[in-house]
């Protein structure tokens, strides 16, 4: 009996906390769906440890445990590998938007070179308009 | 014409560098319409103010994107300002700007898209030893085999982009380890573009010695191979290849 309760704190703690960092907008909407997906998966393990047994024999696995590290496994690799591709895909437009900022930068340092001295030399460019006392 | 010279922490050897490529623009009469401009890397010392002091414009990453970055930025600099034609030469003196005339030559006379001014070619004595030398032979054969052309030194830095290979190399120039060498020379050979190379002769490098351990060979050959592999069972070049012909196209 303790060890269903473990599980069951286990589960209703991966879902608090799944629950609270999507509130808090900490997982953005495109990962929630399969976050979601795991959190009601476990709690249905959790809570009902019946289903397990009953999933095994289906699929035709003879220990229930075993089903239940399988699907982990699994769940981790595709969870590494679109973990890999989101990266992937920062580091580009990390690079694009670093490029992007030197060539800004540079064009920046064109113009600027192009006005002549800001106004020190020339009291009528100030922005105020005030004659110089 | 542009003249990139991609920098990492050069501050040192650029000076001498820039003032020799101004040396050669001078009296070269092709290069007079020649412009340079400094990438530096996301350099921590001064390689960005040295440039800028010998009056040369910079395009200052704000973090380390590699080689193949740096000239990435350095291609869209030229596509915007409308250069025709891209040199890439190191920052660390180990290539004569002399060469640059030769590069430009070989592109006119056999209207080819990427020169590649090429070490173990016959000019000056620069040789690789042992397994190194091994690992960039297997490599120069199957990118010889792979662009129709002979090469014999596929992982030079010193090369000269036409119009149509800074289009692109603009779009597409890889950021990865060998990717500005091996993987870029792909990407250009399966979008249709002429690959040469040119003799040069290199001068050898301030600091930092090749290593001639054959585990590091090893390592390297293994991953210039990986590159090549993965860049060659890309399908993207297709798409590459039609978005040059369309950009020609719309040009004509």
């Amino acid at each position: 009996m303790r060890g269903y309760l473990t599980a069951l704190v286990v589960c209703a703690l991966t879902v608090g906390t799944i629950g609270y960092l999507l509130r808090s907008r900490r997982i953005r909407e495109k990962y929630a769906a399969s976050w979601i997906a795991l959190a009601v998966a476990v709690v249905t393990v959790g809570a009902v440890p019946s289903v397990l047994t009953w999933l095994a024999t289906l699929l035709g696995v003879q220990t229930p445990v075993n089903l239940l590290f399988l699907v982990s496994g699994v769940v981790l690799l595709i969870v590494c590998v679109q973990f890999s591709v989101e990266i992937s895909q920062l580091e580009e437009e990390t690079r694009t938007l670093a490029e992007e900022i030197a060539l800004l930068r540079l064009d920046l340092e064109d113009v600027r070179s192009q006005i002549p001295q800001q106004g020190a030399a020339d009291p009528d460019a100030r922005p105020s308009g005030a004659p110089p006392a | 014409m542009l003249v990139v010279i991609p920098a990492w922490n050069e501050e040192d050897a650029l000076p001498g560098v820039l003032r020799e490529v101004r040396a050669v623009c001078a009296t070269e009469q092709s290069l007079s319409a020649t412009d340079v401009v400094v990438v530096s890397d996301g350099s921590r010392d001064r390689t960005a103010e040295v440039a800028r002091a010998e009056g040369v414009p910079v395009l200052d990453l704000p973090i380390n994107l590699g080689v193949g970055g740096a000239m990435r930025a350095g291609f869209k600099y030229a596509l915007r300002h409308g250069y025709d034609a891209v040199v890439q030469l190191d920052a660390d003196g180990q290539h004569d700007p002399a060469a640059i005339p030769a590069l430009l030559g070989a592109a006119h006379e056999h209207g080819a898209d990427v020169v590649i001014g090429a070490r173990f070619a016959g000019a000056g004595s620069y040789e690789a030893r042992g397994p190194r030398r091994a690992a960039m032979r297997v490599l120069a054969r199957v990118l010889s085999r792979v662009t129709g052309t002979r090469l014999t030194d596929t992982t030079s830095g010193f090369k000269l982009a036409g119009p149509r290979a800074v289009e692109l190399f603009a779009a597409e120039y890889p950021a990865e380890y060998l990717g500005d060498t091996v993987e870029s020379l792909v990407i250009a050979a399966r979008a249709g573009l002429e690959i040469v190379q040119v003799p040069v002769a290199m001068r050898p490098r301030q600091g930092g010695r090749p290593s001639h351990s054959p585990v590091h060979a090893a390592i390297f050959l293994g991953r210039a191979v990986l590159a090549l592999v993965i860049a060659l069972s890309r399908p993207s070049s297709h798409t590459a290849r039609a978005r040059l012909h369309a950009a020609a196209e719309v040009k004509a």
